[in-house]
């Protein structure tokens, strides 16, 4: 008898405690909301009202920034250079994400068409390069393509391009950014891969089966059948690729180091750099970086509605 | 990685492999091939700064290249660990990473629990918050963080680079920590209680130890991040003796290169970033790719 009362009693005694107390997810909320306004928000807000200002050299050593309005957007965005850095960033994103997703498809693909013990291999290399840290990485490709001794040079020669003896890949644009390239796809093909491949395991056995059955060979099962299951992963990588693949700082940063021309080869972020920490022009950075912010927050928007969705599931 | 390696074997089924094995089609034999290629051009950078890291300077620099390690030495890896500046970066990332994990998993911890176990008003808009800020880069935000690192008297610092990796890490680390939290009933909370524990010690006893995994994932996410970290830290430690180990490699390789760059030393200070990051990565991959785009393809 005793029993059965506290077993009544005791669920609706917490649902009613947790009605009670509506004010506890608010104050666990409290650090995380706190380190974000910090690290995050501050410099968000300090980055808006100082794009509106004049801020150079003479504020950092003590002079009041003045109200500009919205001149350092009207320079900045008149300016023409600036404009070919967004061309190439954009090209630059949009390239590498395309190549990365087609390449990563192709391994995933090809992963389930091959002896299991030759996909444990790939698997396993393909971690390998998503596990290696990116400025080791890149170091790894200033040393592949270092025109003195470096590797891919050597095997041009032996394969008989004579004239890749010494070429200098990182000392001119076009060759900078095709190393480039390689670097971040290498790094972000494996990611890829591995998702799409976790996806066409998720393909059910007896919806293959069917197909089977009816008599669709394996080239119709691929494109009619898989395909369209998996299409969902893919755009979401793609999305992925596309954003990570315009935040490349670091590794045209680290690249450049090997002597490449610095203002033909900046790509977004590091215009934002060389304008604010090499010529003090912080008003003309923060109105960039909010450019690259906004367009950050447009081109996530799916995704995040995409995260969302999975929240209310 | 376990995670993967596991889906393939169960979604396989038994009879389909024999099926398979059972004739010798060409055409599989032709893709293992290909599959086998591209699993060693994909692994060759990897190799090459391995094998690099333990092959004498000199051999590097001759004019045919040796792929495999004839002429292992360990002199390179011992001079790197004897380096004092890499000493000196090594406990700077030390201390940033492990400040960095600390805070970000207990913040991350409370603001997963708030927004797993209540539905409360602000809680829709804070997983929104939350989920944009973690597509901010760091390129749109370093000039403004460093101004304020610099007015706060913080550049340098490892509590002030260390309070921007939080800030950076604690949306994935809640998005992925709720998932945790969330496959916990509470009903086993509720049961506890109803045998006669309190709350907290409920929670304590019951709850916690169930999420030791998804903290312990979490953890590790952070540490490979915050020790990964080049953006940021570029900016808010300018100076040389508060390098963390990625800065401090791109500062070796540039000093290298004013004497003619030592390439072995330079894939073995590489090496030994990496094998840390590499050890812990395969732990927690799994994880990290469901955390991305699980549920893609569900249904």
């Amino acid at each position: 008898m005793a029993t059965t009362t506290t077993k009544s009693v005791g669920p609706d005694d917490i649902a009613i405690r947790r009605r009670r107390k509506p004010a506890t997810p608010y104050i666990l909320l409290i650090p995380a909301v706190a380190a974000l306004l910090i690290g995050l928000g501050y410099p968000v807000y300090w980055q808006v009202v100082t794009s509106l200002q004049e801020y150079g050299l003479l504020q950092q050593f003590g002079a009041p920034p003045v109200f500009v309005g919205l001149d350092n957007f009207a320079r900045v965005f008149t300016d023409s250079e600036v404009w070919f850095v967004v061309a190439k960033s954009v090209a630059f994103c949009l390239v590498n994400a395309a190549l990365t997703v087609g390449i990563g498809l192709g391994l995933a693909v090809l992963m389930r068409a091959v002896h299991s013990w030759v996909r444990i291999t790939m698997q396993i290399t393909l971690l390998l390069a998503w596990a290696t840290p990116l400025v080791a990485a890149v170091t790894v490709f200033r040393w592949l393509f270092d025109y003195r001794t470096g590797v891919v040079n050597w095997l041009l020669v032996q394969v008989g391009a004579d004239g890749m003896g010494g070429y200098n890949w990182l000392g001119q644009a076009w060759t900078f950014f095709l190393v480039a390239s390689f670097v971040v796809i290498w790094m972000s093909v494996p990611f890829v891969a591995m998702s799409i491949y976790a996806g066409l395991t998720q393909v059910s056995e007896e919806v293959l089966e069917a197909a089977r059955i009816d008599g669709a060979g394996p080239r119709q099962i691929l494109w009619q059948i898989i395909m369209p299951l998996v299409r969902p992963v893919i755009a979401i990588v793609l999305l992925l690729q596309i954003i990570w693949d315009l935040r490349v700082f670091a590794q045209i940063r680290l690249l450049q180091d090997a002597g490449a021309p610095i203002s033909e080869t900046n790509l977004l972020g590091n215009y934002i750099y060389q304008l604010g920490m090499g010529q003090q022009s912080f008003g003309g950075a923060a109105a960039v970086s909010l450019f690259v912010l906004v367009l950050t927050m447009v081109l996530s928007g799916p995704y995040v509605r995409y995260l969302m969705k999975e929240d209310a599931a | 990685m376990s995670a993967v390696l596991t889906d393939t074997a169960t979604v396989t089924p038994p009879g389909r492999v024999l099926l398979r094995r059972q004739r010798v089609r060409p055409g599989k034999v032709l893709l293992s091939v290909l599959g086998l290629v591209l699993a060693l051009v994909w692994v060759f950078p990897v190799y090459w700064m391995m094998l690099s890291a333990v092959t004498p300077d000199a051999i590097l620099g001759s004019v045919t290249p040796s792929f495999l390690p004839w002429n292992f030495t360990l002199s390179n890896l011992e001079s790197v660990l004897t380096d004092s500046g890499f000493l000196n970066a090594l406990g700077m990332s030390l201390m940033v990473t492990g400040l960095t994990i600390v805070l970000v998993l207990a913040f991350a911890f409370f603001a997963a629990l708030a927004i797993s176990r209540w539905r409360f008003r602000g809680r829709k808009s804070f997983i929104l918050t939350v989920l944009f800020i973690q597509m901010l880069p760091a390129e749109g935000l370093f000039i403004a963080q460093y101004q304020m690192m610099s007015s706060l008297g913080l550049l340098n610092q490892v509590i002030g680079i260390s309070a921007l990796y939080v800030a950076m890490l604690i949306p994935f680390t809640v998005w992925m920590l709720r998932g945790f939290v969330a496959g916990v009933p509470i009903e086993l909370e509720e049961a506890a209680m109803v045998d006669g524990l309190s709350r907290p010690r409920a929670f304590l006893r019951i709850t916690f130890p169930l999420l030791a995994p998804g903290l312990i994932a979490s953890g590790v996410y952070a540490f490979l991040q915050a020790w990964n970290e080049f953006t940021t830290a570029l900016v808010i430690l300018p100076a040389e003796s508060a390098q963390t180990l990625p800065i401090w490699l791109r500062s070796f390789l540039s000093a290298s290169a004013n004497r003619g760059i030592n390439w072995a030393e330079v894939m073995a200070a590489s090496t030994l970033i990496a094998v840390p990051v590499i050890v812990f990565f395969l732990f927690v991959q799994g994880r990290m790719t469901s955390g991305l785009v699980s549920g893609a393809v569900k249904g």
